[in-house]
């Protein structure tokens, strides 16, 4: 074989790169525990439903409110639901870091909408600073 | 009937592993599979590199793109035309990271006026080709969010980056689109340009289709269908971390389609010409510095049993026989 000195840790950095998941994987358990609401037994959507595509759900919420200004979301089983992220996902949800987050961080995603919505509906200072209207504040 | 034939087998690739995991043989796609894939995408990755490696290089065949370094008024390029291993090492960077030499490429048209042959410049498959690889680094750096626990925070930037025009729920990456655009043009290149279609085989057409399969099964994963990504991210750790198990939840049979074709590609990669990934660091035009007129190169083929002979050696055997013939001769008698 010619220049292997350049070759053969060139090939050994190349499969090593491979390995890079195995070693730094080690020591850690992939394991997603979302906190389920204790108070309430359904979700918006059927839960395997919700798990996939709720944020699908939330984007047409979104367009529906502010676009069109229709508020309320009727379910399969004709149960109505504010169309709000924060005011009806966030008061069975309680708490963002143990629920929304828990799920994200394990597959890296980092939805930005708490860049301006509330994480609770009790906060003090509604974002944006609208007072609560017919279908609350947000 | 190339592109034809092509597209049949990446479309076999699809409906294969789709079929095949709804008759319950999820474990053979989902984990077997993978594992056969790797192993044989190493060593034959690895066995390709070692064959070039040994094989020898009788000539120094650099080609160049640029003045030589000779006289030290004139002026040289050191990087098209490189004398050492540095020079070599900065013309191989900016061949890899910028594609130097694709965008020296050009066209040759009849001219319109008359039977003459012009050459322009054509800088569109530089250009798509660019983008078409370094959208398939991005993707790639971005999917490890599936193979890392905890995620590394540059693969969060990288999707931050690539979905700052935050377009919709889930937010669209632009590489999404711009690899399909990079893709579909190399395609459409050699679809339609009669004199490329000429020269293109079965061997160009696949993995063309077969990346447009992989790129259209993902993005139908990500933005129709809806995958249980948390799914996903289980039997991929699983895989990783060499504990394969088949996770709990169901995953839709396009995962599955997916990952056949990233296998298949990651298969066929060693006896493809997409070979170019570890060959262009073995390519003797590419990697050999421009030393022909410096250095004698010394043909690693030659019999070491045969001694150099030189012309003074030649002239001392024949000498007389030279003078005798009226040849001229270095030294008299
Ligand atoms: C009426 C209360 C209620 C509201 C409002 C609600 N959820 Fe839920 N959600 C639940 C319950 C209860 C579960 C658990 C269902 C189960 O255990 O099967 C759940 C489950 C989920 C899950 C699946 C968790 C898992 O482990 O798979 C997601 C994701 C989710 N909700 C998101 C949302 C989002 C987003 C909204 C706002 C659009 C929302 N929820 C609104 C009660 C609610
Ligand atoms: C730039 C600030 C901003 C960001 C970021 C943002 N929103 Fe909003 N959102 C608004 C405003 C303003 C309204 C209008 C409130 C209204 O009219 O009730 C709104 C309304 C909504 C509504 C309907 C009304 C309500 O009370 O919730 C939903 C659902 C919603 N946004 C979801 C999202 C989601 C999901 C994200 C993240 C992907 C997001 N938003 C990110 C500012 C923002
Ligand atoms: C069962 C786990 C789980 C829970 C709980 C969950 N999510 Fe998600 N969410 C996901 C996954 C997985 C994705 C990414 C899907 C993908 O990559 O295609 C996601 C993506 C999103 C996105 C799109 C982000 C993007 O950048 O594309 C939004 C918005 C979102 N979730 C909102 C929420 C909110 C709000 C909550 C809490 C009320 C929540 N999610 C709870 C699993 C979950
Ligand atoms: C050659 C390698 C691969 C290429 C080029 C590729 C390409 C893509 C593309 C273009 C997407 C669209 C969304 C995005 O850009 O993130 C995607 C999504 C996806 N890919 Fe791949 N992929 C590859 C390997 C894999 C592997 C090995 C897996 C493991 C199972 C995988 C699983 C997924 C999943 C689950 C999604 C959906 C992500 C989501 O819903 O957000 N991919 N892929």
């Amino acid at each position: 074989m010619y220049n292997a000195k350049y070759i053969i840790p060139g090939i050994l950095f190349f499969l090593a790169l491979a390995f890079v998941p195995v070693i730094y994987n080690q020591g850690h358990v992939f394991e997603v525990k979302p906190e389920l609401p204790k108070d309430q037994k359904e979700c918006v959507l059927p839960t395997t439903e919700m798990r996939d595509k709720h944020m699908q759900l939330l984007n047409e919420w979104r367009n529906e409110a502010v676009r069109d200004g229709s508020r309320i979301f009727i379910n399969a089983k004709g149960q109505k639901y504010v169309k709000s992220l924060t005011n009806t996902c966030m008061s069975c949800h309680p708490d963002k870091t143990k629920f929304c987050d828990r799920c994200h961080e394990t597959v890296g995603v980092a939805p930005y909408c708490w860049d301006c919505h509330n994480l609770s509906p009790n906060q003090k200072s509604p974002i944006p600073p609208v007072a609560s209207a017919a279908a609350g504040g947000h | 009937m190339a592109a034809f034939y092509s597209f049949l087998a990446v479309l076999a690739l699809i409906v294969i592993p789709w079929l095949g995991v709804g008759m319950g043989m999820s474990a053979l796609f989902g984990i077997a599979l993978p594992y056969i894939a790797i192993i044989i995408f190493m060593v034959g990755f690895t066995m390709r590199i070692v064959d070039w490696a040994k094989s020898p290089v009788p000539f120094c065949i650099p080609t160049t793109g640029g003045q030589q370094k000779s006289l030290p008024w004139i002026k040289w390029s050191p990087w098209d035309n490189p004398v050492d291993k540095k020079g070599v090492f900065m013309r191989m960077v900016l061949e890899v990271l910028c594609f130097r030499s694709l965008f020296r490429n050009t066209s040759v048209k009849l001219q319109q006026d008359g039977p003459k042959v012009g050459y322009s410049s054509e800088k569109s498959l530089w250009l798509f080709s660019l983008i078409f690889h370094y959208c398939f680094l991005l993707i790639l750096v971005r999917h490890l969010r599936f193979f890392l626990m905890p995620i590394p925070g540059a693969v969060g930037i990288a999707e931050f980056l690539d979905s700052i025009l935050q377009i919709g729920l889930p937010v669209m990456y632009q590489s999404d689109a711009l690899i399909m655009v990079g893709l579909l043009f190399l395609l459409a290149r050699r679809v339609f340009d009669g004199k490329v279609r000429y020269i293109t085989l079965m061997q160009d057409y696949f993995p063309l289709f077969l990346l447009l399969g992989i790129v259209l099964t993902g993005v139908w994963m990500r933005y129709v269908v809806k995958v249980d990504v948390i799914a996903v991210k289980e039997l991929t750790m699983s895989i990783v971390t060499l504990r394969p198990h088949m996770p709990t939840a169901p995953i839709d049979p396009s995962v599955y389609a997916h990952l056949t074709l990233v296998c298949a590609l990651f298969i066929y990669f060693p006896f493809s010409k997409l070979m170019h990934m570890g060959g262009i660091f073995l390519s003797p035009t590419r990697v050999l510095p421009n030393m022909s007129r410096r250095a004698q190169w010394v043909n690693p083929w030659n019999d070491p049993a045969v001694k150099a002979h030189s012309y003074e050696a030649y002239e001392d055997d024949f000498r007389e026989k030279m003078i005798e013939a009226g040849l001229p001769v270095d030294k008299k008698a």
